[in-house]
C-alpha cells in the first residue's frame, strides 16, 4: 500500500516500523545516546528507536526535544524516518536539523507495526 | 507558502549553510501552521541556552550554525546555566562550566547579545506596541504580547534562532490581529495585593486556560512586577501566551471569541496559594524568578540593609538591571548582607539539584513549578518573608 502525505524533511529511507498509537515526547522520553525509549507508560518502552521507520500521532512536551533527536542523530541511533498524522514543532524542527525524513499528513493507523515500510519524498509505502 | 526572491535565495542556500537550515525550519513550521507567508520581525529573544538543557546535541547545533550564521536583527539571549562570571562561587563543577562557556562562545559568533536575561523588555530589548518579534522564553512572550502588545508565538529555541539568521518568522497565530482575541474571561473577585498574589493567580488560570487567552476582569491595578510574575505564571502552568485585563492592558477592549466564565474568588486564591507550598526547613532561598527589575533590587536593599544572611540566598537578575542597582548604591547593601546575585542565570535553568540542596524558598509560582520537576521540594512565600527566612539561623 502506498500514502501520499506532505514532507516535512525530504528524503528517503526504508526500515521496520516502529509504532506508537499515543504522542512521543523526545525530551526525557528517548534516551538521546542509545535511542532506547524510556517513557513512562509508553507501550514502546525499552526499545530502540534506531533504524527503525518510528510512527506515532505527533510529538509533545519541552521544546528540546528537538535537540534530543539531533543528538540521537549524531550518535547514529536515530530513526530512519519519522511518519506522523500530524507533525509540530517539536518534531518538525528536529527532523530538519537532524535530516531526518520526515511525513506527516498520512493515515497511521493503517501501518502495521513490524512491517517493513518505505518513506520516499512524500510517499510511505509498506 | 509563498516567499520572495531573496527568501528563496536563502532557501536555495546562497547565503551559506546556516542560513538554509534556518529558512528550511521556518517554511516547515510556515506549511504546518499554514502561514501564507514570512514576516521581518525587529528582534528575537533566544531561549536554549543552559547546558543542563541542551547537552552536547544543542552544543554541537549551535557550533554548526555559527561556522557560517550570523543574525540579521537584534538578537538577546536567554539565561545560562551559571553565572559566566562567578559560576565557582556558585558551586557549579568546572566540567559544566567548560561545556556552558562553549555555548555562549558559540551564540557570541552568531552574533548574538549575551544578554543572559528572561527580562529582556528591562534590559534594552523592547519593543514596540504592534511590532512583529520572535521570542523564546515562555514569561517574556507572555509579557510582550500582553503588556506591550508586539507580537509573537512561543518560540523554541531552534526556531527563534531561525528567525534571527533570516530576520523573519512565518506569519501565523498571535502574528494575526484575529488570534489575539480572549478565549475565556476571568472575573477575579478579590483583591490581588502583591505579586505573590499574582503569580499565584496565574499558576492556577494558567492550568484551566491551557494554550487559551484569558481576560482577566475586576483588577484594577498591577505594577510591573505584578505582570512580570503573572505572564511566567501563565505561561509555565498551562501554554498561555497572551493574555489580558480589562482596563490595563493595551489590547483589552478586543471583543471575547467565546463567552466561557469562570470566576476567581478570595478562596480560589487561598488554594492557589496553598497548593504551590510543600513542607520542611528552606536550605535554600532564591528570588528573581523571573530576573528582578530595579525596584525589586530596591526593596531587597531595603530589607537587607545591616542584617546578616545564613543561607544561601540566590537574588536572580540581569548584568544591566545589576549595573542600574550598582549606580543607584542599592548593590552594596545586597552584597554585605552576604546574598548573591546570581546574574546570567536562575536557580530554574542552574542545575540546582546538582548542589545540594533539598528544600527552596521563593515567591515565584514558575520557579516552584521547575524545582519540583527537578525533585526538589519547595516553599512559597513573599519576597519579605524569603528576606526573613535567608537571615534565620541555619
Amino acid at each position: 500500500m502506498k500514502l501520499t502525505g506532505r514532507a516535512i524533511y525530504e528524503g528517503r529511507a526504508e526500515g521496520i516500523a516502529l509504532v506508537s498509537s499515543t504522542p512521543m515526547s523526545f525530551y526525557g522520553g528517548v534516551n538521546p545516546d542509545t535511542g532506547e525509549i524510556v517513557e513512562r507508560d509508553n507501550e514502546l518502552k525499552g526499545q530502540s528507536v534506531k533504524g527503525k521507520v518510528l510512527v506515532f500521532p505527533h510529538g509533545k512536551g519541552s521544546t528540546v526535544g528537538s535537540y534530543v533527536l539531533y543528538r540521537l542523530a549524531k550518535n547514529g541511533v536515530a530513526p530512519a524516518a519519522i511518519v506522523n498524522a500530524k507533525c509540530e514543532t517539536i518534531v518538525a524542527v528536529g527532523a530538519i536539523i537532524s535530516e531526518i525524513p520526515c511525513v506527516d499528513m498520512v493515515d497511521v493507523s493503517r501501518i502495521a507495526p513490524n512491517s517493513r515500510v518505505r518513506v520516499e519524498g512524500t510517499t510511505v509505502e509498506f | 507558502m509563498f516567499l520572495s526572491g531573496e527568501e528563496e535565495k536563502m532557501l536555495a542556500g546562497e547565503d551559506g549553510h546556516a542560513t538554509r537550515k534556518a529558512m528550511q525550519i521556518l517554511v516547515a513550521l510556515g506549511e504546518i501552521y499554514g502561514a501564507e507567508k514570512l514576516v521581518k520581525v525587529s528582534s528575537v529573544q533566544v531561549s536554549g541556552v543552559s547546558y543542563k538543557n541542551l547537552g552536547d546535541a544543542g552544543l554541537e547545533f549551535l557550533d554548526e550554525l555559527a561556522a557560517d550564521g550570523r543574525a540579521r536583527v537584534r538578537t538577546t539571549l536567554n539565561p545560562a546555566g551559571m553565572s559566566l562570571t562567578d559560576w565557582k562561587s556558585q558551586g557549579i563543577p568546572p566540567s559544566f562550566a567548560e561545556k556552558q562557556l562553549r555555548v555562549i562562545d558559540a551564540y557570541r559568533r552568531l552574533g548574538v547579545e549575551i544578554s543572559c536575561t528572561c527580562t529582556p523588555y528591562l534590559a534594552g530589548n523592547e519593543p514596540e506596541f504592534g511590532q512583529h518579534i520572535a521570542w523564546g522564553e515562555s514569561s517574556a512572550v507572555a509579557y510582550s504580547n500582553s503588556v506591550i502588545g508586539a507580537r509573537t508565538n512561543r518560540e523554541g529555541g531552534p526556531s527563534a534562532l531561525a528567525a534571527s539568521l533570516t530576520g523573519r518568522t512565518p506569519l501565523y497565530g498571535l502574528h494575526l490581529e484575529e488570534n489575539r482575541a480572549p478565549t475565556l474571561t476571568v472575573d477575579v473577585g478579590t483583591a490581588l495585593g502583591t505579586p505573590e498574589d499574582f503569580t499565584a493567580m496565574g499558576y492556577a488560570v494558567g492550568k484551566t486556560a491551557t494554550d487559551g487567552i484569558p481576560l482577566f476582569r475586576g483588577i484594577r491595578r498591577a505594577g510591573l512586577e505584578d505582570l512580570k510574575t503573572l505572564s511566567a505564571a501563565l505561561a509555565s502552568a498551562g501554554g498561555v501566551a497572551m493574555f489580558h485585563i480589562d482596563g490595563l492592558t493595551p489590547e483589552s477592549k478586543t471583543k471575547p471569541v467565546s463567552l466561557e466564565l469562570v470566576e476567581f474568588t478570595s478562596k480560589d486564591l487561598e488554594e492557589a496559594r496553598a497548593s504551590l507550598d510543600d513542607d520542611g526547613t528552606p536550605d535554600f532561598v532564591s528570588v528573581g524568578c523571573p530576573h528582578c527589575s530595579l525596584t525589586e533590587l530596591a526593596t531587597l536593599a531595603r530589607l537587607l540593609r545591616g542584617v546578616e544572611v545564613k543561607k544561601e540566598f540566590w537574588i536572580c537578575s540581569s548584568r544591566e538591571v545589576k549595573r542600574q542597582s550598582d549606580e543607584a548604591g542599592y548593590s552594596r547593601w545586597i552584597e554585605e548582607s552576604g546574598a548573591k546575585f546570581a546574574l546570567d542565570t536562575c536557580m530554574v535553568v542552574a542545575p540546582v539539584e546538582e548542589l545540594g540542596h533539598r528544600v527552596v524558598a521563593t515567591n515565584s509560582a514558575k520557579a516552584c513549578h521547575y524545582l519540583r520537576n527537578a525533585g526538589l521540594r519547595v516553599r512559597f512565600m513573599s519576597l519579605e518573608d524569603c528576606v526573613a527566612e535567608a537571615t534565620r539561623e541555619r
